[in-house]
């Protein structure tokens, strides 16, 4: 139990909690938009931009950082080029990302390890700079989000009615992908890049079980998000377990009890 | 001196030399669209003034789609001119003015929305940024769904409502601003027979006793011809316009219209009552 009490735990716990808002929060704009798999393109494409990083000696986070703001704006361009095929765009720049990933680790032989951290989440090596970009991007989401949530509604549910209303839909496009570009990148190093899309998107998907409103569902899914975070960190830092696997199961298993429950309530009414 | 001005002609009130009151709601000049290669609008000239009731009618294909998105400024023509309310659609500002009625299955029923927050939405335009909801934004909701006869269903999620409640709500959704224009992209695919009758009386209704300015794409050829006639106002390709205009010239200085959408709801009812009465004698 004398994990929970160290510093290198509570440091988790921190850049935890505060990433337990802010990708739910994204993650129920993607969702809803039928976007879920963006998360994965761009936290794979936010690797080869930490292997870059390691390669030229620069913190490896920002050029994570760096890359996958790229490749939200490449996505946009492309879902251009392919109007009904949005799917399409993420498809391609995700096997971008991960080709140029490839050729950077294998460029660097020596640093392989390191990567290994970035790709499972490595939350026990938090450092300080670490957490202060998982607090300035939480910052920058929730201000975002609190003075643009009716817009952002508006787009998700109705797209069309939302240019009609004169919202320049254009900027929100670019705006989403941009704060998912930053909340993904800034929590590969808890999550890990293989699994940060289930923090993103899982919640989402628990609160299209229960919620009934759009409030609702937004209060969901940063509980939802949260309760995974802390009982993840915690189950992991007791048995010993990997964290950011432990985190993505448990929202697996709350998902199933949602899903199980509300089966329970439609057969016994 | 007096007496000259005493003497002015009455008439002086009356519109100038067009002899019309009624202002160009939309109007389109030599519009052109392809896609790609492919032609869809060509030369398409068409005015629309206020109070006026557009049908459009056209198969899939024709361009009927294309046309609504041009209009509203989410495409752009490849030659000629579109303006609303009399300004090219690039420097038009007054979003507010338009109502829009999308499809019906425009949106994924799963939606974590309530029937309030999808009519509130209506109100979320370029006016709005950076503000908050007030309550008299929630008083206008409460109207609209008073209006549209859905005020029981405000606090369901959207998805559960039938095909017509929907419509209703969407509809709710568009009067929250009280607009002059009233866009409607097919409104009723989907929606049984009966929901669309109920849908087009109300929307008839509106046509008739309220200053809405109505453009309606729609498949369905006998509403249109029994509300607007047979005769055609325009045609482009494979698009048919058909027109009825619900405010004759002599009219203009009339203005004692209900705007309200308090006032809708108690003319619906009251006629309602008439007919009931009229079906038991």
């Amino acid at each position: 139990m004398e994990i929970v009490t160290s510093e290198f735990f509570q440091r988790a716990l921190i850049g935890g909690l505060l990433i337990g808002v802010t990708a739910p929060l994204m993650g129920i704009f993607l969702v809803l938009r039928r976007l879920s798999m963006i998360g994965d393109t761009l936290s794979h494409v936010s690797i080869a931009g930490v292997a870059l990083g390691f390669l030229i000696g620069v913190y490896p986070v920002a050029v994570g950082l760096v890359f996958a703001v790229a490749a939200s704006f490449a996505i946009e361009k492309l879902r251009k080029a392919y109007k009904s095929y949005a799917e399409l765009s993420i498809a391609i720049i995700m096997s971008g990302g991960v080709a140029l990933a490839s050729i950077l680790f294998t460029m660097g032989k020596g640093f392989n390890v390191n990567v290994t951290g970035y790709l499972f989440g490595s939350i026990y090596t938090l450092s300080n700079i670490d957490l202060i970009t998982i607090a300035v991007v939480t910052v920058v989401v929730l201000v975002a989000i609190r003075l643009q949530v009716k817009e952002l509604f508006l787009l998700t549910f109705d797209e069309d009615a939302a240019a009609v209303s004169g919202l320049p839909v254009r900027f929100y496009n670019v705006m989403i992908s941009v704060l998912t570009a930053l909340v993904i990148s800034a929590s590969i190093k808890i999550v890990g890049a293989l699994l940060v899309s289930a923090l993103l998107t899982i919640p989402a998907a628990c609160s299209l079980i229960i919620a009934r409103s759009f409030r609702q569902s937004i209060i969901t899914v940063v509980i939802i998000g949260e309760i995974a975070v802390i009982c993840g960190l915690m189950i992991a830092g007791i048995w010993n377990l990997a964290p950011g696997g432990t985190i993505v199961l448990l929202l697996i298993v709350i998902l199933l009890g949602l899903l199980l429950f509300k089966r329970g309530i439609r057969t016994g009414s | 001196m007096q007496q000259m001005t005493e003497m002015l002609p009455e008439t002086d009130v009356l519109p100038g030399p067009a002899g019309d009151c009624h202002q160009d709601i939309i109007s389109l000049e030599g519009v052109t669209f392809s896609y790609q290669q492919q032609r869809v609008i060509t030369g398409l000239n068409l005015s629309v003034r206020e109070r006026d009731f557009i049908g459009l009618i056209g198969s899939n294909g024709a361009g009927k789609t294309t046309l609504l998105k041009m209009i509203v400024g989410l495409l752009r023509p490849e030659s000629g001119v579109i303006r609303l309310f009399g300004e090219p659609v690039g420097q038009f500002k007054a979003w507010e003015k338009i109502g829009y009625v999308p499809q019906k299955n425009a949106f994924n029923p799963l939606f974590p929305a309530t029937v309030r927050e999808v009519v509130l939405s209506g109100l979320y335009g370029r006016n709005k940024l950076f503000r908050r909801i007030t309550k008299s934004d929630h008083l206008k909701a409460d109207d609209a769904l008073h209006a549209m006869k859905i005020e029981d269903l405000a606090d369901k999620r959207i998805g559960q409502l039938s095909g017509g409640q929907q419509q209703r709500a969407f509809l709710a959704r568009a009067l929250i601003n009280n607009p002059s224009l009233l866009i409607l992209d097919e409104p009723t695919v989907g929606i049984d027979a009966e929901t669309q009758e109920s849908f087009f009386h109300m929307i008839k209704h509106m046509h008739q006793h309220h200053n809405i300015t109505f453009l309606m794409v729609s498949h369905d050829m006998e509403m249109i011809r029994t509300y607007l006639g047979l005769h055609q106002a325009a045609q482009s390709g494979k698009l048919k316009f058909y027109k009825k205009h619900s405010h004759d010239l002599q009219n203009c200085a009339q203005d004692d219209l209900t705007h309200s959408l308090r006032g809708l709801r108690q003319e619906m009812d009251s006629r309602e009552e008439v007919v009931q009465v009229g079906d038991r004698y």
